[in-house]
C-alpha cells in the first residue's frame, strides 16, 4: 500500500525547479504515487525526507525468512484484508510437531512423505516444529541431531529453556530456525540469541497489548526478524486475534503488528485439527504449527492453502496440449476443453473416473472458460482443428472422432468442415461425462 | 499499551429467513430456525452482531445411495432404504439442525419416481422429524419443474425451504414458494452480478419473497476452484453489510453433494496409497470444505458425513461461545 500524491508531495522541496523533468513538484508526487517516475530524479530531496518516504512506503507487513536455501520459506509482505481485492502472497506454513521424547525418526519421516501432485499442483509440507517435551536440553540437542539428519526442511525450535535452544542452534543454526519463543520474561536474551545465530524470534504475548509492547522492545534491540503470537488459542479469540493484526498492520499501518503471525491447533483428534488449520490458512496465519501428519489430513488442507492463494485477478491456466488420462493407446477417445484450469481439471477428473484411458485436448484459450472463450472467438473450429494437427492427435489415434463440450454445440459442422474428424457433443456439465462415456465408449 | 481494536463501520444488516412453521404458524414443525441477521462478517463479535449461529443440514434421499462410498453409506445401513427412518437417525442420533431432502429418485434416468411418490416421501419424513426441511430434487430442470409445485402444495404450510432457482429457470419454484409460503433458494454460478438479478427477478413476482431467499452462490469442494465461491460469498456479505440490499440474504453451500462425488470420497488407499486412508479422507473433505464455506459467511451447510456434522458443529460451538 503506497502512499498519496499529497502524502508525498508534504516531503519534497516544494521549489518547483522542473529538474525532475516534471513541470511541478505536485505533478511530480503523483507521478511517483503511480509509481511512474523514481524519487532519485530529484536533486533536492533531503535524507530525512527519502528516509520518511521509503519507510512510509515500506509494505505494511514485513517480510520474513526462515530457513534457507531451496527449504526457505517467505512470510508476511501481505498487503490485503480480502483475497478478492488483490492476492494474498505468501502461503501459510504448515509446521508439524515432532516431540524431543518421540520416535523422531518416524515421525519425521512420515513428515517428509507429505507431498502430493494433486490437480495439477505440487504440495510439499514445509517445517518441523522441534518441541522440547522431555525439558532437557541434551535430548532436545540429541533430537535435533536425528531429525536434521533425517531432512533438509526448516526448522522451528520450540522451548521455554534458553539453554536448551542453545544447544539444538549448535546443529540448526544454519538452517536459520524459528525460536519458539520471546515472552516478557525473556525477551532480552531470546533476541540476543537469535540475533547471534541469525535465527526468526517468535514473539509471544499474553494479549495484544502486551504483544505490541513486546514487540516494541525487541524492535528497540534492532531485530526485526520476528513472527507474532497473540497468545490466544480458543479459536473465536485466534480469530479475531488474527483479523486485528493484519486490519492493525494494513490499515492503520501499525507498525508493531506488521510482522507475519504464528498460531497452534489444540486439537489431539486430526480431524479437528484439520477445521482449526483450515481456518487459519485463510485467515492471516502465517505459520500453523500440527500435530498431525496423516496424509489423508493433509492433502485437503494444501489443496485448501493453494486454493486461498492463488491469484484472484489471473485465470489459471494448463498447458495447451493432448493430455492423456490413463493407459492411453490408438483407440482412446478424445475429449477437448479449454486450457482454464478450473474447467480442465473438473474434466479430467470426470474423465478419469470414467476408468476409459482417454486423450484431452486442450485448447489454448488465454486459460478462460468454455463459453467465455466461444464468445471471445478463441474457443472455436478453427483453434480447436489447429490444435488438433498441432499436438499430434492424428498420429496418437487410429479413429477420428473428438468430443466436444454440450456448451458449444453450435461448433459441430464447422469443425467437422475445418477438420475432417467426426465430432460427438458432449454433455454441458463435466459431472455428466460417466455417463456419457459408458455410453459412447463402454 | 492499550491496542486500540479496529472495528468496520457497517451501515446495514443481513435479512433475518425464518425456515419451518409450528403449529401455531400453521406448520407442523416442532421449532423453526432463524438464520442471517449478521450486522459484521462472520464471528467477528466485537464490531456488531451474528445473532444467529450458523446451521448444519443433514441429506437424506428418496432412494438408497448407491454411489455413496462404504464408509460413509455404513453409518446409514439400517436406514438408508426409508427416508423417515433415515432423517429421524440423522436428527436424533447426529444432531442435525435441519434435514435436506434430495429426491434423487426423481430422476428419469433412475427410478424415475413421480411427483405422488415424492409427496409420500415427504409427508413420512415431516411426521418423523420436527426440524424444518429442505427440498433439492433430482437435478434434471424439466423433472424438478414437474414435482416442485405439487411438493409445495403439499408441504403447505410448513415453509420449507425449495430449491432450486435459477436465473433461466426460478418461476417453477418462486410460485411454489409464493403460492404457498415457502422459502426460496436461489442459485447462481459464482457471478455476484447474477445473484443480484436473480434475487430482483424474484422479487419482481412477489415482493414478501425476499425475505425469504436464500443464496446459493454454486460451490466446490476443496482443491476444484472453491476459493471463487470463498471469494463470492466474502464479496457478497461485504455487500450486504455496505447496505445492498439485493445481495442482503443469508448463503447456503451444498457441501455434501459437491464432496461425495469427487475421486477424493472414495478413491480406495490401495489405488492411490499416497493419498492415505479414504475413510479417513473423505471425511477430511467433507470437514475442509465446510470449514472453507463457514468462514466465508455461509449460514446453512448441508453435509452428509456424521462425524463431519459433529467437528463442524462443536467448531461453530467454540467459536460463538470464545467470540461472544
Amino acid at each position: 500500500m503506497g502512499l498519496t500524491g499529497l502524502e508525498i508531495f508534504k516531503n519534497l522541496p516544494k521549489t518547483n525547479c522542473k529538474e525532475c523533468g516534471f513541470p511541478t513538484c505536485l505533478a511530480f508526487a503523483m507521478a511517483l504515487a503511480n509509481g511512474k517516475t523514481s524519487l532519485d530524479l530529484c536533486p533536492y530531496v533531503s535524507d530525512e525526507a527519502k528516509e520518511a518516504l521509503a519507510s512510509a512506503a515500506a509494505p505494511p507487513i514485513h517480510m520474513v525468512k526462515v530457513g534457507v536455501g531451496e527449504n526457505e520459506l517467505e512470510m508476511g509482505d501481505e498487503s490485503e484484508i480480502f483475497r478478492h481485492d488483490k492476492r494474498f502472497n505468501h502461503p501459510t506454513v504448515i509446521a508439524i510437531e515432532v516431540k524431543d521424547n518421540e520416535d523422531i525418526e518416524a515421525k519425521v519421516d512420515a513428515i517428509n512423505q507429505l507431498e502430493f501432485d494433486h490437480v495439477g499442483q505440487h504440495y510439499e509440507s514445509n517445517m518441523v516444529a522441534l518441541v522440547n517435551a522431555s525439558g532437557d536440553a541434551a535430548t532436545f540437542k540429541a533430537a535435533a541431531e536425528k531429525a536434521a539428519a533425517k531432512t533438509e526442511k526448516a526448522f522451528a525450535l520450540i522451548s521455554d529453556d534458553l539453554a536448551a535452544l542453545e544447544a539444538a542452534l549448535e546443529v540448526l543454526a544454519e538452517r536459520r530456525p524459528l525460536l519458539y519463543a520471546a515472552n516478557k520474561d525473556n525477551y532480552e536474551k531470546m533476541t540476543e540469541l537469535a540475533k547471534a545465530n541469525n535465527a526468526v524470534l517468535a514473539v509471544k504475548g499474553e494479549d495484544l497489548d502486551s504483544l505490541a509492547e513486546l514487540v516494541d522492545k525487541i524492535v528497540a534491540m534492532d531485530f526485526r526478524d520476528i513472527v507474532l503470537d497473540p497468545g490466544s488459542r480458543e479459536v473465536g479469540k485466534v480469530l479475531v486475534d488474527m483479523t486485528q493484526l493484519r486490519r492493525q498492520a494494513v490499515k492503520k499501518k501499525f507498525r508493531s503488528f506488521g510482522y507475519p503471525t504464528i498460531t497452534f491447533t489444540t486439537k489431539d483428534d486430526p480431524q479437528e485439527e484439520l477445521v482449526q488449520a483450515g481456518m487459519y490458512v485463510a485467515k492471516y496465519v502465517s505459520i500453523v504449527v500440527m500435530k498431525t501428519a496423516k496424509r489423508e489430513i493433509h492433502l485437503p488442507l494444501m489443496s485448501w492453502r493453494a486454493n486461498v492463494y492463488t491469484d484472484p485477478q489471473k485465470p489459471v491456466a494448463v498447458e495447451p496440449g493432448a493430455h492423456e488420462v490413463g493407459e492411453v493407446d490408438e483407440n482412446s477417445p478424445v475429449y477437448c476443453t479449454t486450457n482454464f484450469s478450473l474447467t480442465y481439471f473438473l474434466v479430467e477428473g470426470e474423465v478419469d473416473t470414467t476408468r476409459i484411458p482417454s486423450y484431452i485436448l486442450s485448447v489454448d484459450t488465454g486459460g478462460i472458460s468454455v463459453l467465455t472463450a466461444y464468445a471471445d472467438n478463441k474457443f472455436i473450429a478453427e483453434s480447436i482443428a489447429k490444435a488438433i494437427k498441432e499436438f499430434g492427435l492424428e498420429d496418437k489415434v487410429k479413429h477420428r472422432k473428438i468430443v466436444i463440450p454440450g456448451g458449444v454445440a453450435v461448433l459441430k459442422g464447422e469443425l467437422e468442415e475445418e477438420s475432417g474428424w467426426d465430432v460427438i457433443v458432449g454433455p454441458r456439465e463435466s459431472a455428466d461425462i460417466p455417463k456419457f462415456a459408458k455410453e459412447q465408449f463402454a | 499499551m492499550a491496542v486500540e481494536l479496529y472495528k468496520e463501520k457497517y451501515r446495514s444488516q443481513v435479512r433475518e429467513v425464518v425456515l419451518g412453521a409450528t403449529k401455531e404458524e400453521g406448520g407442523t414443525r416442532t421449532k423453526t430456525i432463524t438464520v442471517g441477521g449478521q450486522t459484521a462478517l462472520p464471528f467477528m463479535y466485537f464490531e456488531g452482531e451474528n445473532p444467529h449461529r450458523p446451521v448444519v443440514a443433514m441429506e437424506v434421499w428418496d432412494v438408497v445411495p448407491e454411489d455413496w462410498p462404504a464408509s460413509l453409506k455404513n453409518y446409514f445401513e439400517d436406514v438408508y432404504d426409508d427416508p423417515a427412518a433415515w432423517a429421524k437417525k440423522c436428527v436424533e442420533e447426529y444432531g442435525a439442525d435441519l434435514i435436506a431432502l434430495r429426491f434423487k429418485g426423481a430422476h428419469p434416468d433412475g427410478k424415475n419416481a413421480s411427483a405422488e411418490d415424492c409427496i409420500d416421501v415427504l409427508k413420512k419424513v415431516l411426521e418423523a422429524v420436527g426440524v424444518p426441511l429442505i427440498i433439492f430434487g433430482c437435478g434434471v430442470t424439466e423433472k424438478d419443474n414437474e414435482i416442485i409445485g405439487p411438493i409445495g402444495e403439499a408441504g403447505a404450510g410448513e415453509n420449507l425451504l425449495l430449491g432450486i432457482a435459477t436465473q433461466d429457470n426460478y418461476k417453477p419454484v418462486a410460485s411454489a414458494a409464493m403460492a404457498h409460503k415457502h422459502c426460496v433458494i436461489a442459485q447462481s454460478p459464482v457471478d455476484i452480478n447474477i445473484c443480484k438479478q436473480l434475487n430482483i427477478l424474484i422479487a419482481e413476482m412477489s415482493t414478501p419473497l425476499l425475505d425469504k431467499i436464500i443464496i446459493d452462490p454454486v460451490i466446490s469442494a476443496v482443491g476444484y476452484g472453491i476459493e471463487y465461491t470463498y471469494s463470492i460469498m466474502e464479496r457478497a456479505r461485504f455487500g450486504a453489510l455496505q447496505g445492498d440490499r439485493m445481495l442482503a440474504m443469508p448463503c447456503i453451500a451444498d457441501v455434501s453433494k459437491e464432496v461425495w462425488s469427487k475421486k477424493e470420497a472414495y478413491v480406495p488407499e490401495e489405488e492411490n496409497p499416497e493419498w492415505g486412508d479414504q475413510a479417513d479422507r473423505s471425511l477430511a473433505w467433507e470437514t475442509t470444505t465446510a470449514t472453507a464455506m463457514l468462514h466465508s459467511g455461509t449460514d446453512i451447510i448441508v453435509l452428509s458425513h456424521p462425524e463431519a456434522v459433529k467437528k463442524i458443529k462443536t467448531h461453530i460451538d467454540e467459536l460463538v461461545q470464545g467470540g461472544s
